[in-house]
């Protein structure tokens, strides 16, 4: 537990999700300045299995509190325990990968550390002696270099793909530390009671691919050919805050500034015009398609291969051309 | 119930910004409430209508906020108060919500504070939770949909919108919640209510007013500071248009084009 740099690796139901181990690559990232090794911390119940993929993924030695009360992520019992082991052990930084729970759970904690948290970082490098974060601010609009000079340790969250998967080294093992839980249940205000999980809705978070529809899809049924080039691209399927807004997709697909923010390797706009508060949410993206009947939509500035023409032509092609292609 | 909802005055979300000497300008566009924060006046409201009680606005800013609040009064918040003072300036988002949590304890029989889950400016979406801490109260963030409080109990029932799904929970009052789009339509401010809001006066409370240590807020009290802000780099990307006499053919060269890319 000696290690300068942590990694709180995020897991629900005791699997890590699946970003999670990005973490860990930007944490080798600063192994060459602040020197030692990494340390995983891992909070839940029956986690065994994420402490031995901690390890693989190339963590050095794990922390690990398993118990019944961690079952679902509450900032009750995560914070007590957080701010404990983390006060105790005064590691520089703790990296995390960018989420709700995450966040979270160094906002909530920061207090008790009486530290700073940074969260959504895409870049890292160390200046003297200090964590020193790029992260897009007012929407993406913006660059920011952030840091904590002073107040330890830095609690800092990544942005999902901004940092590589780490390879897995199969059965890599090293020294477990049990800890134990903080608070007892009755301690607890917060009571988990259900996860209601809605039909079709698909995780935006670490999509590769995305496939978006926005204005021009005319309606509900103007999502199907959008989702059937998702289907065979195995991508996720994105919207503008227009097609939301109208009430043709749920919320949980917008993407946008008053939505998800994503960076896939690909993204395909269909009738999207590509609205400033639209790109904030997927300028990032690796390769931008746009299809869209006007030549003069904003979106063609940010798209690096453009068709102007109509989406209801030209995504049906698309997917009978990646079925043959991709033999499906 | 009582209820505060804490708003944030930003520039509007198509402004143009430039940045002079890592100073962010936007030139003649409009500054308007924090657009996430719109759900959480308007949440308090609706809770305020359904149980009784006061909402109030509180807003931490320069005097400029004092217009964002203004339009909480216009929509119908029963109070506001602006928290400046220059030696706020440079706060990070738990020197602000450290000075939020003094502002709500001094309004005093809160039983729960309402905010946007972020603010797009910085973007942290962090000050819901240190609130929360600072408080010692519960915290609940992402809220889509309030199921049901009982004022008695003093319990709240909850949806979360989480990355697999909603999380219905629930917890104990007094709570801090921070609210996402679809919990609700923001209402836009009457004719009455902007003639009543010109008129009204904005208390304003500075560190002295809110019993704040010196040195625990404002440069002096950040944790984080951010010595660099700089437009983002634009991407050289001249888009290329795929041309072709059928959707056929352009999506063949298409397919082309991104299996090349490896990014298919």
């Amino acid at each position: 537990m000696t290690n300068k740099i942590w990694v709180y690796i995020d897991q629900f139901k005791g699997e890590a999700t699946p970003s999670a181990w990005e973490a860990l690559t930007a944490a080798k990232t600063l192994t060459k300045d602040l020197g030692g090794g990494v340390t995983a911390l891992v909070f839940g119940a029956d986690v065994g299995k994420v402490v031995q993929q901690a390890f693989e993924f190339g963590a050095d030695e794990v922390v690990v509190c398993d118990d019944p009360s961690l079952k679902d992520f509450r900032l009750e019992p995560y914070g007590a325990l957080f701010a404990k082991v983390v006060g105790e052990a005064k590691p520089e930084v703790v990296l995390g990968i960018a989420g709700t729970r995450t966040r979270d759970l160094f906002a909530y904690a920061s207090v008790d550390l009486k530290t700073g948290v940074i969260v959504d970082a895409t870049g890292l490098t160390v200046k003297d002696g200090a964590v020193q974060v790029t992260r897009p601010v007012y929407a993406g609009k913006l660059l920011c270099n952030e840091l904590c000079p002073t107040a330890r340790p830095q609690l800092i969250t990544v942005r999902v793909r901004a940092f590589a998967h780490p390879e897995a080294q199969p059965g890599k093992s090293g020294n477990v530390t049990k800890v134990s839980a903080v608070l007892s249940e009755d301690a607890l205000s917060t009571k988990v009671l259900d996860y209601v999980v809605e039909e079709g809705q698909v995780s935006l978070d670490g999509a590769a691919i995305i496939v978006s529809g926005g204005r021009g899809v005319n309606g509900p049924e103007g999502f199907e050919p959008i989702r059937q080039l998702a289907k065979v691209l195995g991508g996720a399927v994105g919207a503008s805050r227009a097609a939301v807004d109208a009430g043709w997709i749920p919320y949980a697909h917008q993407v946008g500034q008053t939505g998800k923010v994503v960076s896939p390797d690909l993204y395909i706009a269909c009738g999207i015009s590509g609205a400033v508060q639209h790109q904030a949410g997927m300028r990032t993206s690796k390769v931008i398609v746009a299809i869209n009947k006007d030549k003069d939509a904003p979106i063609f500035n940010l798209a690096k291969y453009g068709v102007v023409g109509d989406l209801f032509e030209i995504v049906p092609a698309l997917t009978e051309e990646f079925k043959k292609r991709l033999g499906k | 119930m009582n209820i505060v909802a804490c708003i944030k005055q930003v520039p509007d979300t198509a402004a143009k910004l430039q940045v002079v000497d890592s100073h962010v300008t936007w030139g003649d566009s409009p500054l308007i409430v924090n657009p996430w924060d719109e759900y959480a006046y308007e949440e308090a409201l609706l809770l305020k209508e359904k149980f009784g009680g006061k909402a109030t606005a509180i807003s931490m800013g320069p005097e400029t906020a004092l217009e964002a609040l203004k339009t909480c009064l216009a929509v119908g918040c029963d109070e506001a108060y602006l928290i400046s003072d220059p030696a706020l300036k440079g706060s990070d988002a738990s020197a602000t919500a450290y000075t939020l949590a003094k502002a709500v304890q001094k309004l005093g029989d809160v039983d729960l504070v309402l905010l946007g889950k972020q603010a797009v400016d910085g973007d942290t979406g962090l000050t819901a939770a240190m609130l929360g801490r600072y408080l010692g109260w519960t915290v609940l963030t992402q809220v889509i949909k309030i199921v049901e409080i009982d004022p008695n109990a003093k319990t709240i029932k909850v949806e979360r919108f989480m990355e697999e799904g909603r999380q219905v929970c629930s917890a104990k009052l007094p709570a801090v919640v921070s609210v996402i789009k679809g919990i609700n339509e923001p209402r836009y401010p009457s004719f009455m209510g902007i003639r009543k809001a010109a008129k009204a006066t904005i208390p304003q409370w500075g560190v002295a007013d809110l019993g704040i240590e010196p040195g625990k807020v404002g440069k002096a009290g950040a944790c984080v500071v951010w010595p660099e802000i700089y437009p983002m780099p634009v991407k050289e990307t001249k888009v290329e248009l795929i041309e072709g006499s059928s959707p056929q053919e352009i999506a063949a060269k298409l397919a082309d084009k991104l299996i090349a890319e490896k990014v298919i």
